[in-house]
């Protein structure tokens, strides 16, 4: 008897040391409640008006910026600063959006975005921490507070934008769902899928498209559903479907990049659906929706002004359009307004280069994923990209 | 005389145990508490509710596999059932295939003749050392995903083929008569049971052995055959399955996800239950077996009606945990993309976003499947437990 109440004891303790490990775990993990582990966190209700002291350097005169704040305000752009780095969910199984080069670094469109929104934080664009989500994974990681901003290849919907509690802050890259097929195949038509199989990622508005195009097509498929990018297509490359199904720059990155035979695929010329992809925030902290949003604006701004990485440090020096002058902190405070430092967009610019840079260093003409800009040029050059006015 | 001397209430035993029992409960009741009080108020300050309403909305995708009609109007909750009967399907086949496998390994493995001992032992001991996840992949990409394609399908006896798609077998397709005949089987099936109980009771009473099994299944099995002679047309045609273009049309498609998680938990699951089937033999004393052969009986009559009976008592209650793991071990198929219930819901939840909830479900659900298989094993324990009087 008494050995027993004893190890009732022990286990009591130890029951008690494990609540008081877990215990505040959850509530201090992410940057969702910063309030002391305990207390229950209050929920601000009204929006305050806040006067940030910003220290300035001695001799001018001290800048006053008034924000409006909402609850959450400010909870990112503090935990990212404080914990010195940036975590950025990407795919990192998809060349040419993000991928582990061979020395071992991300690369790719989504991964300079990344980079970019680092720069702006930091002014130091290698503060980065990529981690790789699966689309199923990726929705839960960044309500969770796991990662800071998802940037991976992700369609902007209204339910994701609202139930899911998010928030796209916008699109980097207009793209369609196609059909990747082989070429001896003859499949040239939807119409010759008819009962056929076909390959898609789980957890994709791809799997959603695909079941509401053949639904209203009336063609009889089988789905074969699969987790993550190489099982999807090592079952496609397999022959153990007809056909493969996602974002065109998906296909062709994939028929390059990951395909034994890229020769023996071609994308079917079909559009099934619209799909926006952009980086995507948490509800609730608009200061960092906003930085995110016009990070992204920035790069397409520099573009249409001229700015490029290359002749930044002229421009900042020489440049007498006010808006150029305001976009690279010269004038204004616009990067204050963010909670960020002044030259914001000028490290972004100098450090990770303006939108065309960012896309020809991953989808250019010279690299192995290359895809036609398309719609993805600026609304001057027939595309749909259109940064709203820097002041 | 001095009163009895009462034990201060810090020394009383039962105090004492009923406040340690009551202290745990408190702890946790309040561990929950905290757990649960903080994943609503996190929900909350992310303006995210908790609820299971969502189920009833339209799924909006598509399963390969399903076992009855559904598309893509159907709702959540028909998507998580399709998804519960595709892994009921997979668990019970696995368990019956890896039942019949373990017992014949198990039983090897004891044999007189060397090579068959060392086989079952080969066996035993590779498939125990290798993860589930590992030999699942393999089925899949090394084994399934290797057949030949379409155009090359493999025919095998009896109109089987094989290909990268999967297996074809011939299926039934049902007639103008079928349901008329499925009254008469069902009927048959019924009259077969009830001669069964009726003799077996006989049997009871006169003390002579009944053979109730034997006569219950001749006749079910002689009103099915009668049924499907007497009716104007058979009620089933045979549909065989051919290659069609690009495609395998007709007869039932087994798919290479289907069939390589079926075969990988079947053959990993039957190297365990092949030593608990060893060590229930081992566990029947040498004597019975030697007083069964100074009885004159035979090898296999000694196994079946002295050995397994006894042994049985041993292997029953392991053997549950192990048709329990085959069962829970089915959820990785999301490895390899059979569409269980772990792989449907896992589209649920990110369609949905109720990470919370479809996880809750799901847990629910194996639960529920697990408490099941095991009352079911216990009751049958009970059955074949040794009664001591």
């Amino acid at each position: 008897m008494k050995k027993q109440l004893f190890t009732f004891l022990v286990f009591l303790t130890l029951l008690t040391l494990a609540v008081s490990a877990c215990g505040p775990a959850p509530t201090s993990a992410g940057p969702v409640n910063t309030q002391a582990p305990g207390a229950p966190p209050e929920v601000v209700k009204e929006t305050v008006i806040v006067t940030v002291e910003v220290p300035a350097a001695p001799g001018t005169p001290q800048v006053q910026v008034q924000v409006a704040q909402a609850p959450g305000f400010g909870e990112t752009l503090e935990a990212v600063k404080a914990r010195g780095n940036l975590i950025c969910g990407v795919n990192g199984q998809l060349p040419g959006f993000s991928f582990l080069d061979p020395d071992g670094n991300f690369s790719g469109f989504d991964a300079d975005f990344c980079r970019a929104l680092a720069a702006a934080v930091f002014g130091d664009a290698t503060k980065v921490e990529f981690r790789p989500v699966t689309a199923q994974e990726r929705f839960t990681a960044l309500q969770t507070g796991e990662i800071d901003v998802l940037m991976r290849n992700t369609t902007w919907t209204v339910t994701r934008d609202t139930e899911l509690g998010l928030n796209f802050v916008g699109t980097t890259f207009y793209d369609g769902q196609g059909i990747l097929v082989p070429v001896d195949s003859g499949i040239t038509t939807l119409a010759d899928l008819e009962g056929g199989t076909i390959c898609v990622q789980k957890g994709t508005t791809t799997e959603l498209n695909l079941a509401d195009v053949m639904a209203t097509n009336g063609i009889n498929y089988t789905p074969a559903v699969f987790d993550d990018v190489n099982a999807t297509y090592g079952a496609y490359a397999e022959g153990r479907c007809d056909a493969a199904t996602s974002d065109k720059s998906q296909l062709s990155s994939v028929a390059k990049g990951l395909l034994p035979d890229p020769d023996q695929h071609v994308i079917m010329d079909v559009t099934l659906s619209k799909e926006p992809l952009g980086p995507a925030v948490r509800h609730g902290d608009d200061q960092w929706f906003d930085i995110v949003k016009w990070v992204v604006s920035a790069t397409i701004a520099a573009e249409e002004y001229g700015v490029s990485s290359e002749n930044v440090d002229d421009m900042l020096a020489n440049s007498t359009n006010p808006e150029i002058r305001r976009l690279l902190g010269a004038e204004g405070d616009l990067g204050l307004k963010f909670g960020l430092e002044n030259p914001w967009a000028y490290n972004i610019i100098k450090l990770v280069g303006n939108y065309a840079e960012i896309y020809n260093r991953s989808l250019g003409e010279d690299t192995p994923t290359y895809i036609p800009r398309g719609l993805n040029s600026l609304y001057s050059n027939g595309g749909v990209l259109y940064a709203p006015p820097f002041r | 005389m001095q009163a009895p001397k009462r034990l201060p209430f810090w020394r009383d035993e039962r105090i004492l145990s009923w406040s340690v029992q009551l202290l745990f409960l408190v702890l946790v009741i309040t561990l929950i508490a905290f757990l649960a009080r903080n994943l609503l108020l996190n929900l909350r300050q992310q303006g995210l509710g908790l609820g299971f309403g969502f189920l009833r909305t339209t799924a909006g995708f598509d399963i390969g596999e399903h076992f009855f009609p559904y598309d893509r109007s159907h709702t959540f909750l028909e998507a998580f059932i399709v998804g519960l009967l595709n892994t009921a399907m997979v668990g019970f086949l696995g368990v019956i295939l890896a039942t019949l496998l373990g017992v014949l390994f198990g039983v090897a493995r004891l044999a007189s003749n060397f090579i068959v001992r060392q086989i079952a032992r080969w066996y035993i001991e590779f498939l125990r050392n290798i993860p589930l996840l590992v030999l699942l992949i393999f089925w899949y990409t090394g084994v399934f995903l290797k057949l030949p394609r379409v155009k090359e399908a493999i025919t095998l006896p009896g109109s089987i083929l094989l290909s990268n798609r999967g297996i074809a077998i011939p299926w039934g397709i049902p007639t103008g008569t079928f349901s008329q005949y499925r009254l008469i089987f069902w009927g048959g099936l019924f009259l077969g049971l009830v001669v069964t109980l009726l003799l077996n009771l006989h049997g009871r009473r006169t003390g002579r052995p009944p053979l109730a099994l034997l006569w219950g299944s001749l006749t079910f099995i002689s009103i099915a055959i009668l049924g499907w002679f007497l009716l104007s047309t058979p009620p089933l045609t045979l549909d065989v399955p051919g290659v069609q273009g690009l495609r395998i049309a007709g007869g039932r498609p087994l798919s290479p996800e289907f069939m390589a998680l079926l075969s990988g938990l079947a053959i990993y699951t039957s190297a365990f239950i092949a030593d608990v089937v060893r060590a229930g033999i081992q566990s029947v004393s040498k004597g019975q077996v030697e007083a069964a052969k100074s009885l004159g009986l035979k090898g296999s009559q000694i196994l079946r009606m002295v050995v397994f009976p006894q042994a049985l008592r041993v292997i029953i209650p392991p053997l549950t945990s192990q048709y329990l793991n085959l069962i829970k071990n089915s959820s990785l198929a999301v490895a390899i993309g059979y569409p269980e219930m772990f792989h449907v819901s896992g589209t649920i939840l990110n369609q949905s976003g109720r990470a919370v909830e479809m996880i809750a479900l799901v847990m629910a659900v194996y639960l529920a499947i697990s408490l099941l298989t095991s009352a079911v094993m216990n009751w049958y324990n009970r059955k074949v437990r040794l009664v001591e009087r």
